[in-house]
């Protein structure tokens, strides 16, 4: 009888176990499948000025953020002025107004600070669903050859810089100087 | 007195409620954009790949019946593609490069998804054996005794005599 109810503890434990590691996961983090790969083309007009035509070259060249924002998302608000930050520390920080409508995107950049090098807008969600985009704000980390080495969905936070992005970038930068100094 | 409802009024209203019913429920059979197909395959092809396809923002929902802006964005794709001459795998597949297998309503059984799959098979083995094992216990175990009358009385003397404890 002893052996068989110790048994019976494991599996009930073992499965509470299980059960306990769900209720932490986070069941909006989904591994992005476009980690390791080259960032998805895309054509649209800069937010800027309509005339102006941008492409993932323009994301391309260093190690460099790509941030997904929109006026309408309240987080993105949040958000920014980690990016000031990170912008200010010399992270070229590229983006995609996404589903938002060019005038009030301008505004709210005039009011405010601009942390972005170059604003790709998106009003349809077109290369919103080329880059896997769902959940605004989301950020991703490209390598100098403009392939994604990180994908982060919803806001940075100061933990997460610290832990994971600025180390990446570290690393990623260091790769392309040594890169460089052998060509 | 009673009040009367003149007949014409009730024969408006009923005819009212008649004409409602209907359009409530053709309006929830499917949200969003009125879609156009000239080809019958294409509208069959759009009707399953909207519901296969899982909306990554609402998770519990397919693209078909969510209204997030994302899963309208994701029709509108499914809809594009579809026209232009793309096959159902080729719609899927181009989902899932992009938002992962988790954009798949049903799972496909490949190496991650064994476990997933198998799990109720494994559950059912588990109970089968368990449940094997508890009969083949009781089967060996002695059947109860029989007592006869005069073993019953000698019994009942011997735990008299131990102080009333209970045989063991």
């Amino acid at each position: 009888m002893k052996p068989r109810l110790i048994l019976l503890l494991l599996g009930v434990s073992a499965l509470l176990g299980l059960l306990f590691m769900g209720l932490g996961l986070n069941s909006r983090d989904l591994p992005s499948p476009l980690v390791g790969k080259p960032a998805p083309p895309f054509m649209l007009e800069a937010l800027e000025n309509a005339e102006v035509i941008l492409t993932e070259r323009d994301f391309i060249g260093e190690v460099a953020l790509v941030n997904v924002w929109a006026t309408w998302c309240g987080t993105c608000r949040s958000e920014k002025p980690l990016l000031m930050e990170l912008a200010r520390g010399g992270i070229p920080i590229h983006a995609f107004n996404y589903r938002d409508e060019r005038d009030s995107a301008l505004r709210y950049l005039n009011v405010s600070d601009n942390p972005y090098r170059t604003i790709a807008y998106d009003p349809k969600g077109d290369a919103g669903i080329d880059w896997g985009v769902y959940a605004t704000p989301e950020t991703y980390v490209l390598d100098a050859e403009g392939v994604i080495r990180y994908k982060r969905i919803g806001p940075l936070t100061r933990q997460l810089l610290l832990d994971e992005v600025l180390p990446l970038i570290e690393t990623l930068r260091a790769g392309e100087a040594r890169r460089m100094a052998q060509s | 007195m009673k009040p009367r409802i003149p007949l014409i009024r009730r024969a408006l209203s009923l005819w009212l409620l008649a004409a409602w019913l209907p359009a409530g429920s053709v309006m929830g059979l499917a949200i969003g954009e009125p879609l156009t197909f000239t080809r019958e395959a294409h509208q069959r092809q759009y009707d399953i790949l909207v519901r296969e396809l899982r909306c990554t923002v609402c998770q519990s929902e397919a693209i078909h019946e969510s209204n997030a802006e994302l899963a309208a964005d994701m029709r509108r794709r499914v809809y594009e593609m579809t026209l232009a001459g793309h096959d159902a795998g080729a719609i899927i597949e181009f989902m899932v490069q992009r938002y992962g297998d988790y954009v798949r309503y049903r799972p496909p059984l490949q190496a991650n998804t064994w476990l997933l799959w198998a799990s109720p098979f494994l559950l059912a083995l588990f109970g089968a054996l368990a449940w094997w094992r508890s009969v083949a216990v009781r089967r060996r175990m002695p059947p109860a005794p029989v007592f006869t009358g005069q073993e019953r009385a000698l019994l009942e003397r011997l735990r008299r005599e131990s102080g009333g404890g209970r045989l063991p």
